[in-house]
């Protein structure tokens, strides 16, 4: 695979005090790939997610995105570069309809949010966007219902409708599965494959179901107590004796 | 991608019940002195008819500054405890301009047009510019001190903020220009803009004032940058992550909510021609939080209500209890919150169905002889 490297972490490190979460992590993420980071709880997947999206300073290392330094742009500042994420723990505007949900975050990309005098349902091609995208994450006849009435599965699709409204280039997954039965997950993987494909869009996947993993993405990075552990394509991670440690425990590692 | 599904919809939503309603209430208010006039015998300019009149004024007055207080915690989720500061800021600067700069300059200055004096209207537009700047100014205030904190510490500094003004304009220094504890008063209006002589001109002008605000924040909240603000009050990270700064909203909220009420504080100050600490102190604030949280907060209407019932509250508990007023009017308020945990608009909107429903099983009840209660489903478009 030669794509361009779209985004790049250069020995990025997080501290918290004297726990380093994230430990001089270099990443390439190429261009058209979905790009899964696994390891065990505590691995500092999420942080790692935290500083690529900019909700966190990193304590050393740069983020570099289509070539630029974006290590000091904040998270809405890189919204609009093309950064887009989604949450673990379900993060939505509870009391507004699923329809303003989306609406806003297509809106966001627009240039009209500072009218403050024209009515905002006037604005056709937000709602029109809008409508696209909850067709796209199969949320149609839940437009009208309050966020925050929705069940658990459907909220997690919600999740992903606001991040892809934005258009994003790169779309960080931080687990679309989380909290949702075996049975919801096929349907969320279709969704998560139809929503990188089109338009050859690039992702980032943070996930535990290792079917799910193996099944949909390119290059598979591992992570072990902050640290990159290994690197490769799902056929070689799957064989990876490493890994298996890892996954395992070190215990294993010690007899050996 | 997947094809466009069909909505029902999407857009209009039939507003029919609030512009009726909204009519109505002006065509009440409007035809409300008359009748008054009629009724009693009084005329215009007196007894019960000139009391009343002024009992709305206060009313109209209240009802703007209580709905731009919910624009901030109702809409934007901006708990602010400093919004008197606006209020009592317009107030101010309309009281020391017209008591301490107007006179003089009517007096040296006087502008013509051909026999008509516009001098006096001339200085009023100033003196509007000016209120309008300070409120923008006090708003923007607020807006950059409190720019990086949340929750209870977003609150005690806005607190602070309006007690340190409250405590400027209460200084014995300042006596001269600010009358310091006892208040500016003795300011000098036009005759036509005179509430003792023209009571009923005011009454108007504060109804226009009414209507006007609402309009204009009915249109602000449903604008682009209005449904914005509602987000922020909902998920300030979540708005984050999707391209919105959450501090320019912010203070957009700051600043229009702040001119709205640095307005309303000007024409209370033109009604009781005179401007007091009172009114900058954190009193004033919960009063408008009472009202809001009253009336619904998140609503317009609700502000408007909320400011109604406290006005009318204000006035025959004061006839029944006397001094000791506020005490019962304290159970009341627990009372409210108790039973009507969204104000009496919100309530209102959540519980309509409900009632709906009710009427229909009672019709159904009367016109068949219905089986099994056929329940009704379909989601209904929220009001916003």
């Amino acid at each position: 695979m030669a794509n361009e490297v779209l985004i790049e972490a250069v020995n990025l490190s997080k501290a918290f005090g004297g726990l380093i979460a994230v430990d001089n992590v270099s990443l390439q993420v190429r261009e058209h790939t979905i790009h899964a980071i696994i390891g065990p709880n505590g691995a500092g997947k999420t942080t790692l997610f935290n500083l690529l999206s900019g909700v966190m300073p990193p304590t050393s290392g740069r983020v570099i995105f289509k070539g630029n330094d974006i290590t000091q742009v904040s998270p809405q500042r890189r919204a609009h570069l093309g950064i887009g994420r989604s949450f673990q723990i379900t993060n939505i505007f509870p009391n507004l309809t699923v329809l303003e949900n989306i609406r806003l975050a297509a809106q966001a990309m627009g240039k009209d949010n500072f009218k403050m005098l024209h009515l905002a349902d006037n604005f056709r091609q937000y709602i029109d966007r809008a409508e696209e995208v909850i067709g796209v994450v199969g949320l149609e006849g839940r437009e009208w219902v309050l966020a925050r009435n929705l069940p658990h599965g459907e909220k997690r699709k919600l999740e992903l409708g606001i991040m892809i409204a934005c258009s994003p280039d790169l779309l960080l997954f931080d687990e679309p599965t989380a909290g949702m039965s075996s049975e919801q997950v096929p349907d969320l993987i279709n969704i998560i494959k139809r929503v990188v494909e089109h338009r050859n869009r690039t992702a980032i996947l943070v996930e535990h179901r290792m079917d799910m993993v193996m099944s949909i993405s390119n290059v598979i990075t591992v992570m072990n107590q902050g640290r990159v552990l290994a690197e490769g394509s799902p056929h070689e991670i799957a064989n990876n004796p490493q890994v298996q440690t890892a996954y395992l425990g070190d215990l294993y590692g010690e007899l050996a | 991608m997947a094809e466009k599904p069909v909505t029902q919809k999407a857009v209009k939503k039939p507003m029919k019940v609030k512009e009726v309603g909204f009519l109505v209430f002006i065509a009440l208010m409007a035809l409300l002195p008359f009748v008054l006039n009629l009724i009693t015998g009084t005329g215009l300019n007196e007894g019960v008819t000139k009391f009343w009149q002024g009992q709305l004024i206060a009313f109209f007055i209240m009802a703007v500054f209580a709905m731009s207080y919910d624009l901030l915690i109702g809409f934007g989720g901006i708990l602010s405890f400093g919004h008197a500061a606006s209020f009592g800021g317009g107030a101010y600067a309309f009281g020391l301009l017209m008591k301490h700069w107007a006179p003089n300059f009517v007096k040296e200055n006087p502008i013509m047009l051909g026999n008509t004096d516009l001098t006096m209207l001339v200085v009023l537009l100033v003196v509007l510019l000016v209120v309008l700047l300070v409120s923008v100014a006090v708003g923007l205030l607020f807006a950059v001190t409190s720019m990086r904190l949340k929750g209870t510490y977003f609150a005690m500094i806005t607190l602070a903020l309006s007690t340190a003004l409250f405590i400027i304009i209460k200084s014995t220094d300042l006596h001269e220009w600010t009358g310091a504890d006892e208040g500016l008063h003795g300011i000098s209006l036009p005759v036509w803009l005179n509430p003792t002589q023209n009571r009923l001109t005011v009454y108007f002008i504060t109804l226009a004032f009414l209507c006007v605000s609402y309009l204009l924040l009915r249109r602000f909240v449903n604008s682009p940058t209005g449904r914005v603000i509602v987000a922020n009050r909902e998920n300030e990270d979540r708005m984050r992550m999707i391209g919105y700064n959450p501090v320019t909203y912010r203070t957009i909220a700051f600043v229009v909510a702040s001119i709205f009420a640095g307005l309303a504080g000007m024409f209370f100050s033109i009604w009781n021609m005179s401007a007091t600490p009172t009114m900058i102190s954190a009193v004033t604030t919960v009063n408008a939080l009472i009202m809001t949280i009253m009336g619904g907060m998140g609503t317009l209407i609700g502000p408007i209500f909320g400011a109604a019932i406290s006005q009318i509250i204000q006035q025959f508990f004061y006839t029944w209890f006397g001094a000791r007023w506020p005490l019962i009017f304290g159970v009341l308020f627990i009372l409210i919150v108790m039973f009507l945990p969204y104000g009496i608009v919100g309530t209102w909107r959540l519980q309509k169905g409900n009632l709906r429903e009710g009427w229909k099983r009672l019709l159904r009840l009367f016109t068949t002889k219905s089986e099994a209660e056929a329940p009704e489903s379909g989601q209904k478009p929220p009001s916003m």
